[in-house]
């Protein structure tokens, strides 16, 4: 089995940084895709409320 | 390592912290975001964004606004995940010349089959949010596009022939056609013209910026044009392809689709270009088609072809805005 790297604090740190950083944009994103497909509901549903028939 | 470093990581994957218990760093924990980000080519996806909201925005019909939103969006992902399955493929090559060293693959930061993964995903992603938003035509003209620039140009043309440019180029001419095909749900000729606008465009953008960054092609083994035929040769095609675009740019105003702005704008702009390429051609250089002056006019060119396409293509909108009130 390979030996795993040990880290310094310094470097733990920097990796959890990086980590909430990843996180985040991952939010933002999954956020993001959220308001669009209820808006793009939203008008979809408006255009068919509007169709007679 | 201190028990404090060893807290920080283990309660980071949500592991019980011991002082004991190893850290594990695998590939995918030294990417950032800005990592993920670049994977997109951020830059192409600029030109293709403007591209694709031209066409959606001279296109004859109505798109309410939430809708051209994500058809836009669409259409920047499909061309963030091919710059990713781009990224995936040419990573050999992405190692050896310098301007793609430090790329998130080659330098090591993210492993190829998640960038594989990630391509294939946002790919898909993209074509169905499409079609779903818009209609089908759209999304299978961005699947094309997309099934073009990995299969056509990244797999197959661009190791294998110094036109590769030139029928590449049809991947990046593609956006306004999607664009005008959300709105219309269909293809007529001015999406086309707009589409061999872009296509003839690609290659004297290309190839002068290749006349003065092709050692990194060279030592790749990329057969980009100067390394295959030579400076001369280059310069040659580049004023070609120019002489090729000019008249074409002028079609839509000729057969009637726009106005006068939008004419004087393209004649103005193509005798711009003409000029430069003309410089270009005519560069001081040795027998073998060495430029003397640091292709400094091939530079000037490259300049001028991105500046040109955004005003060009800006003509066009602001033309249909004149035209529309």
């Amino acid at each position: 089995m390979t030996e795993l790297p040990h880290l310094t604090l310094a470097e733990s740190q920097a990796l959890a940084k990086k980590r909430r950083g990843r996180n985040i944009a991952m939010l933002i994103a999954l956020v993001s895709l959220c308001v669009l497909f209820y808006a793009l509901a939203v008008v979809k549903l408006a255009g068919k409320m509007g169709t007679p028939g | 390592m201190t028990p404090a470093a060893h807290a920080v990581a283990a309660d980071d994957r949500g592991d019980i912290a011991s002082p004991l218990s190893p850290l594990s760093v695998a590939t995918d924990d030294i990417s950032t975001a800005r990592d993920w980000l670049m994977m997109l080519k951020p830059r192409v996806m600029t030109l293709v964004v403007y591209s694709g909201l031209a066409g959606l925005l001279v296109a004859p019909g109505h798109i309410h606004w939430v809708v051209a939103t994500a058809a836009i969006i669409c259409i920047a992902v499909a061309a963030g995940a091919s710059g990713a399955i781009n990224m995936w493929y040419d990573r050999d090559i992405d190692a050896i010349m310098r301007r793609t060293q430090k790329r998130p693959i080659p330098a090591g930061r993210i492993a190829p089959d998640e960038a594989l993964a990630y391509g294939i995903v946002l790919a898909v992603t993209s074509v169905l949010v499409m079609g779903l938003a818009t209609n089908w035509v759209a999304a299978a003209l961005l699947a094309g596009s997309i099934a073009f620039y990995v299969f056509i140009y990244t797999m197959w043309l661009k190791r294998r022939t110094p036109q590769n440019i030139v029928i590449g180029g049809a991947a990046g001419a593609f956006p306004p056609l999607i664009g005008w095909a959300a709105v219309t749900g269909d293809v007529t000729l001015m999406p086309w013209l707009l589409f061999g606008m872009i296509f003839l465009w690609t290659p004297p953008h290309f190839w002068a910026l290749s006349l003065f960054a092709h050692a990194d092609y060279e030592r790749a083994g990329v057969p980009m044009l100067p390394v295959v035929s030579g400076a001369k040769e280059t310069r040659r095609q580049v004023m070609l392809y120019t002489v090729a675009l000019v008249p074409f740019t002028l079609l839509p105003w000729l057969l009637g689709y726009t106005g006068l702005i939008y004419g004087i704008s393209a004649a103005v702009l193509g005798l711009g270009f003409l000029y430069s390429s003309w410089r270009c051609l005519n560069d001081k250089q040795d027998e073998a088609g060495v430029s003397l002056t640091k292709d400094a006019p091939a530079k000037s060119t490259f300049k001028y072809s991105i500046y040109y396409l955004f005003v060009l293509f800006g003509a066009l909108v602001v033309d249909w805005l004149v035209m529309a009130v």
